[in-house]
């Protein structure tokens, strides 16, 4: 049959394997963001073995030390070096940035989904919801929420997956939607697939890229939000060192030891650039 | 009606913007099992959006005003866009073995084993079986013949196509055109085919229905209508269409 020998060129070389790795190799922002962070997380991770001193070991006699030999960043008001209580802040603070961000992620593409997948009322309903809390500036309901639901990492759980599936479910509602305008979905619905496998299996693989590119910029927003709520004493409780509470401790002497505040400041910096150039250079791998 | 029992009869059927401008009114047609029908037009017609309401896949925007839909049996659906009819991140046999398992009852391993058959009966690469493949590492011709091969998977008596080779060249859509007509013979499914291209409808499809400005001005055998058309319109298509089905001819 001629017409069908004719159909049978040879198929695109197409992609080698491996390609998102060596794309990721091409991509320095994604590259330098990667490795700001693989040494912060090394850094946290490995704390007890880097780190000169127990970061709650107080020493009045030796308080408010300058930077030295022998504490790298100086001594906090309570003689407590200031570069082990960092790294060890840092620990803290990874943390419950990334396990506040996992139910707000999960919650809020799935509820971004059906809103753009099933359009009409379901979109109208979660779209109210959006709307009603973005209508409030994001800081007064966090902290509102922080207070009521109580101090700590608790507090700072609660109030992230009350406030923080908003980004995801706009983002992915407005993801969804267009996809479900293209004629694959459709062409999955009329071919007889169910609603939820083409949520699952088909809407989800197709919308998770941009889910993950907002999870970046989320998290440095989300660390900052924790290290405000530790600087307004209600977050992190205080002895667990965390950035927030750091930076209300060196307050007082802001004129003359500048380093006490400016320290963990730098290191919120430096976290947030890091995820947002991995952002970035998701970003730029996945638009490729 | 030459068809005593019509597997897909649309009667009267009107569609409306939501702001009640008509797009399309009182379109009535019938097809019989294993017949082909051939739904002509320039665009803006209502020719796709007639297609379309069989299948309820109407835009938000565009209301059922009027008129009664009855299939006797499945349809499915090949669309003018091939690449955009493939979800791009799943790779082609998965796709079409999904298919093949949710709509024939077989193992999730046989539906494998049937799709890539399908496949190769629709002649894409052997190579598919051992290495699967994402559809934008497949031209526009192979995307449609999957997207056909997806559409036959659903086992269908009514097989409804949107302009399925616009999107692609010239001599691909030559080929693709002849997959169809070869598989109507072997398979017998009922068709509608919905083409601007005056020529195609006729070397496809067995009757002919003409659509203007939302309805339909002339409707008959192909011979009758191509031959001996009343309408000025159908015309007006005929004369615009004709230099290409002697040349098709003659490459025969």
């Amino acid at each position: 049959m001629n017409h069908m020998e004719a159909a049978l060129q040879p198929l695109h070389a197409g992609t080698k394997k491996n390609s998102f790795i060596r794309k990721a190799l091409r991509t320095p922002t994604f590259l330098c963001g990667s490795i700001m962070m693989a040494i912060l997380v090394f850094m946290a991770v490995f704390a007890p073995y880097l780190t000169p001193y127990d970061p709650s070991q107080l020493d009045l006699s030796a308080a408010l030390q300058p930077p030295s030999s022998e504490h790298w960043l100086g001594t906090d008001q309570l003689g407590r070096d200031l570069f082990s209580r960092l790294i060890y802040a840092a620990r803290t603070d990874l943390k419950v940035m990334v396990l506040a961000e996992i139910i707000p992620f999960i919650l809020g593409v799935f509820i971004g989904m059906a809103a753009g997948y099933f359009g009409k009322w379901v979109n109208s309903l979660i779209m109210l919801t959006t709307d009603t809390f973005i209508a409030f500036p994001f800081y007064l309901i966090v902290i509102i929420i922080a207070f009521v639901s109580g101090t700590g990492e608790q507090g700072i759980y609660i109030t992230f997956m009350l406030v923080g599936w908003i980004v995801y479910a706009r983002v992915i509602r407005g993801l969804s939607s267009t996809f479900r305008k293209q004629e694959w979905i459709a062409s999955a619905k009329m071919l007889g697939l169910s609603d939820v496998r083409i949520i699952l299996k088909h809407l989800l693989p197709n919308v998770l890229p941009q889910a993950v590119i907002v999870l970046m910029t989320d998290m440095a927003l989300l660390l900052v939000a924790i290290v405000t709520l530790g600087y307004l004493g209600i977050g992190i409780a205080p002895p667990t060192p965390d950035w927030g509470t750091m930076i209300f401790d060196g307050q007082p002497f802001i004129t003359t030891k500048w380093w006490l505040s400016a320290m963990p400041g730098l290191a919120v910096v430096y976290t947030g650039i890091a995820l947002s150039l991995i952002g970035d250079g998701l970003a730029d791998i996945w638009r490729r | 009606m030459k068809a005593v029992d019509p597997i897909l009869k649309v009667e009267n059927l009107s569609l409306t913007t939501i702001d009640h401008k008509p797009l399309v009114n009182d379109v009535s047609l019938s097809v019989g099992s294993g017949e082909s029908l051939g739904l002509v037009g320039e665009s803006g017609s209502g020719k796709s959006l007639t297609l379309r309401s069989i299948l309820g896949l109407l835009p938000s925007s565009i209301r059922q005003a009027g008129g009664k839909i009855t299939a006797n049996g499945k349809c499915a659906m090949v669309f003018q866009d091939p690449i955009g009819s493939l979800d791009p991140l799943s790779p082609i046999v998965s796709q079409l073995a999904e298919v093949v398992y949710y709509n024939q009852n077989v193992s999730r391993k046989a539906a494998r084993t049937i799709a890539v058959d399908l496949l190769q009966m629709l002649g894409l690469p052997e190579s598919l079986k051992h290495k699967d493949r994402y559809p934008r590492q497949l031209s526009g011709g192979q995307c449609q013949r999957v997207v056909i091969a997806m559409a036959l998977a659903r086992k269908p008596d009514i097989l409804l196509c949107d302009e399925p080779t616009t999107a692609l060249d010239v001599t691909v859509q030559k080929q693709i055109l002849d997959t169809i007509t070869n598989l109507q013979k072997e398979l017998g499914f009922a068709m509608v085919f919905v083409t601007h291209n005056l020529a195609v409808a006729s070397a496809m499809c067995g009757r002919l229905c003409v659509m203007k400005e939302g309805r339909i001005v002339e409707q008959g055998d192909t011979m009758q209508v191509v031959g001996h058309s009343k309408d000025p319109y159908t015309r007006m298509l005929i004369d615009a269409v004709l230099p290409l089905p002697s040349l098709e001819r003659r490459a025969e």
